[in-house]
């Protein structure tokens, strides 16, 4: 878009406003403009977010792109990859640290977490 | 380990990282001193001094006094070698530099994931788990060194963001770039993707006390007209600070990274003032990041130079938080170690200089013209603002082109950086959270179902995460066979271990030098004429990194970079001893005992005077505190009256200062008072000495002199060469 400076008339809505309330509208116009960014951010996730988690459960790197590669191909990041690795623990009574490692093995999460799964009960 | 005086050990530093443990979390800011005194002088803007600094190069004059601003100070470090980065930062520390921002390597914002172990980079290094443990490691030791904390720093954006936020939180890294407008308009990476990770990331670094800087001065360095996209640049600083307290960063810990936005030859204070007034009162609660400008800096250092005093002038009368700086080689290569020094203490020395100028001088607010400019700088962002709202907020607007636009908003030129919301790097990666989603860590956002499993804390069902117990942590030594620190170290082996020395400017051992010359030629001609000579004096890979136009026909200054083909032995350099001095009162014993009488003057047509009556006046600590008996001729003296007086006198020496060096003319009259001696058939019995600015002792004794002086001597050491010289003489 091409536009000339029509700064001076479109000013007339706010060239009224004193300091402080020119402040307070660029504090709220802000909010506004994030408010939606910040819901988004808070109903979604992403590999990154899901790798980042395994590596605070104690995954190394190459482990948690490993298993979240296997979470997307499976559909099932949206319960979380962190998630994965708590079900397997418990449903396999196993370290933390172990089924982190045999969420390495890519046919065992996939029988575990494919459509229909035994440690896939949700969508 | 205690190293203070001796080189940092980079293979210690590099053993046992496993076992590595981070001193601290979070940033450190400096601790202000009200109205200290430093040496001679009261300061009103100064932080606590260092333990071991290196002052600037004028400190001699004032007792060594080191004086360090408020503000943090940061240097750029990223050769592409963190081993060798590790000694400029040591050197950069010392010099004032308590935030060490390490630049990735090219293409790391695209990498899906952590980068392990420690290949090289390029335009910067690869941030990585090993890399990080070794510099905050070696930090650790250069904290001890100075007395301060020093902040480490990189960047938690592209398509890792969390992950690399999470390895910054459980190594103690200090700071962060974190910016999803960063992203997405100058990585080109997915805005959902961006902002969605970017949740999590600051979620992380406000749990881990980060101090965050974002990412607006990149608009400067990109936009065409850099001062057009100031309204801009406060709405983005909006939508980023906004964002982050929304996500639980502390505004103590948001800092806006702000770039006054021109160079001379505009009038830039001028210009630069109304926009960073009006950045500081719009956000009166976070912290100032002031950068330097880089948009319009070209190969002259010196040019870069001056236009980065004037940036500091302005965080100066405004405020800065943290004072980054920007080498002023930045615009001819990859910043050299000399240029970091250089850029540090550029801002060492104005901040010292301006020292609470703002209780003299003050900014005049109620000027017309500029509260009009400042509030025409707000209205514009407001009326931006609003703008975005009615397209439908913004993702809309930046696929709209709103943002990097050339035009001064409200006016558009059409050329602003458009990106689509469905396009860019990793472009549908972002997943609905599932009603069940659930992920058991520390410092997560957004919605986690905790109720499922009847948790309070989403880690006690692991027993804590990485961020309670760091034992959980896997570290990945290396993983590239080919390409390590350890094959680079191996291969610069015999330089570490100080056996063989070259020059260096980034690397060790690269043998990189730089030569500066003026050639009588036009800028073509004087450009080969460079090459050429470096050619002949055996440099490889000369180039040329610098011209500037002296007088369009008359001559041409060039830079030339180059690297010598040859090692140097260390063994085998030899040192002109120190001279041994003799105590005073050794010195008063033995006038006393044989009376020494010296005749002194100023010789050519030179009229000053200083210098010569530090050496000799016991006012200034002289020599004839010891009991030299001087006979002080004055300025411009003839060197034939000079002699003429010594012998009529029967003094054991003449002492002559001589400070116009132009034409050699210095080395010129040693050598004519020296035949004059000869000629008379004195000269056998009379000591003679020069001293002086330019005086060069070696060149003094093949001038015909017993002894040179050049600059910084003081008395004792000339009392000491006369009593030393004459005993032996006599012997």
């Amino acid at each position: 878009m091409k536009r000339k400076d029509d700064f001076e008339t479109r000013r007339k809505s706010i060239s009224h406003l004193s300091h402080e309330e020119l402040h307070q509208r660029f504090w709220q116009l802000s909010q506004q403009l994030v408010d939606p960014l910040i819901e988004l951010a808070r109903q979604h996730t992403t590999p990154s977010i899901e790798r980042s988690v395994l590596l605070r459960m104690g995954a190394s790197s190459i482990e948690a792109s490993t298993i979240v590669g296997y979470a997307l191909a499976n559909g099932i990041i949206g319960s979380g990859v962190g998630h994965c690795i708590v079900k397997v623990m418990s449903h396999y009574h196993i370290s933390l640290r172990d089924a982190i490692v045999m969420c390495t093995d890519e046919a065992f999460f996939t029988r575990n977490f494919k459509s229909g799964g035994v440690l896939n009960e949700t969508v | 380990m205690k190293p203070f005086d001796q080189k940092l050990d980079i293979e210690a530093i590099l053993s046992d990282l496993e076992h590595y443990v981070p001193r601290s979390r979070g940033w450190h800011w400096r601790k202000p001193v009200d109205h200290q005194k430093i040496g001679k002088f009261e300061y009103f803007d100064t932080s606590e001094s260092l333990r071991t600094s290196v002052g600037l190069p004028a400190s001699h004059a004032f007792d060594s006094i080191d004086p360090q601003p408020k503000a943090i100070i940061t240097t750029e470090i990223a050769s592409g070698r963190f081993e060798d980065d590790i000694r400029r930062m040591r050197m950069a520390a010392i010099h004032g530099a308590d935030h060490m921002m390490v630049i990735r390597t090219a293409g790391q914002s695209h990498f899906d994931g952590l980068i392990e172990g420690t290949p090289q980079g390029i335009g910067g290094i690869p941030i990585t788990r090993k890399q990080v443990r070794a510099q905050r490691k070696a930090l650790d030791i250069i904290e001890d060194e100075v007395g301060r904390p020093i902040n480490f720093h990189s960047y938690v954006s592209g398509v890792a963001g969390p992950e690399i936020a999470t390895m910054f939180v459980e190594e103690g890294v200090n700071g962060a770039h974190q910016d999803p407008q960063y992203n997405i308009l100058y990585r080109n990476i997915n805005m959902v993707r961006s902002f969605v990770d970017a949740a999590e990331s600051k979620t992380i670094m406000a749990y881990g006390n980060l101090a965050q800087i974002d990412g607006a001065h990149n608009a400067n360095a990109t936009a065409v007209e850099a001062w057009k996209v100031t309204p801009e640049l406060l709405v983005q600083h909006a939508i980023n600070t906004a964002f982050s307290i929304a996500c639980g960063i502390r505004e103590e810990n948001i800092c806006l990274s702000t770039v006054p936005p021109t160079a001379p030859p505009a009038p830039c204070v001028r210009m630069d003032l109304p926009y960073a007034i009006a950045l500081r009162e719009l956000f009166p609660s976070v912290k100032m990041r002031a950068q330097m400008n880089t948009k319009y800096m070209e190969s002259s250092v010196r040019e870069a130079t001056v236009t980065h005093t004037l940036n500091l002038l302005i965080s100066q009368l405004t405020s800065a938080d943290i004072q980054s700086t920007i080498t002023p080689d930045e615009g001819r290569n990859v910043p050299w170690h000399i240029y970091n020094i250089e850029a540090v203490d550029t801002a060492k020395q104005v901040f010292a200089g301006l020292d609470g100028i703002n209780e003299y001088v003050k900014i005049d607010r109620q000027n017309e013209k500029l509260s009009r400019e400042i509030r025409e700088l707000k209205e514009r962002a407001v009326l931006m603002m609003e703008e975005m709202l009615e397209v439908g907020g913004y993702f809309e607007a930046v696929q709209q082109g709103f943002f990097v636009d050339s035009g001064l908003y409200p006016q558009r030129n059409g050329d602003g950086i458009a990106r689509k919301i469905s396009g860019g790097i990793s472009a549908d990666t972002v997943f609905m959270r599932n009603p069940d989603y659930f992920a058991p860590v520390t410092a997560h956002f957004g919605y986690n179902n905790l109720v499922q499993y009847d948790l309070q804390d989403p880690t006690e069902i692991i027993d804590g995460c990485t961020f309670e117990d760091r034992s959980k942590i896997i570290y990945i030594d290396e993983l590239d066979e080919s390409d390590n620190v350890y094959l680079r170290l191996k291969e610069t082996e015999a330089y570490r271990k100080n056996s063989i020395v070259k020059p260096e400017m980034e690397w060790q051992g690269d043998g990189v030098i730089l030569l500066t010359m003026f050639f009588p030629l036009s800028v073509d001609l004087a450009k080969a004429a460079a090459l050429q000579t470096a050619k002949q004096m055996n440099l490889m890979e000369a180039e040329v990194i610098h011209v500037e136009i002296m007088h369009p026909m008359e001559g041409t200054r060039v830079e030339v970079k180059g690297k010598v083909p040859f090692d140097i032995n260390v063994a085998s350099l030899k040192i002109e001893p120190k001279p041994q001095l003799l105590e005073e009162e050794e010195l008063k014993e033995h006038i006393r005992n044989h009376p020494f009488k010296i005749v002194a003057g100023t010789v050519g047509e030179d009229e000053h005077s200083v210098g010569l009556r530090e050496i000799l006046d016991i006012k200034h600590g002289g020599i004839e505190k010891f009991g030299f008996e001087c006979i002080y001729l004055g300025t411009s003296v003839a060197l034939s009256k000079l002699v003429d007086a010594a012998i009529e006198l029967s003094a054991d020496a003449i002492l002559i200062s001589t400070i116009i060096s132009h034409d050699d003319v210095h080395y010129k009259n040693m050598k004519k008072l020296h035949d004059i001696c000869v000629e008379k058939g004195v000269r056998d019995r009379l000591i003679l000495v020069a001293g002086g600015t330019q005086v060069t002792p070696k060149i003094a004794r093949d001038s015909g002199m017993d002894e040179g002086f050049g600059r910084k001597t003081k008395g004792q050491q000339v009392a000491t060469f006369l009593v030393k010289h004459r005993s032996e003489v006599k012997e």
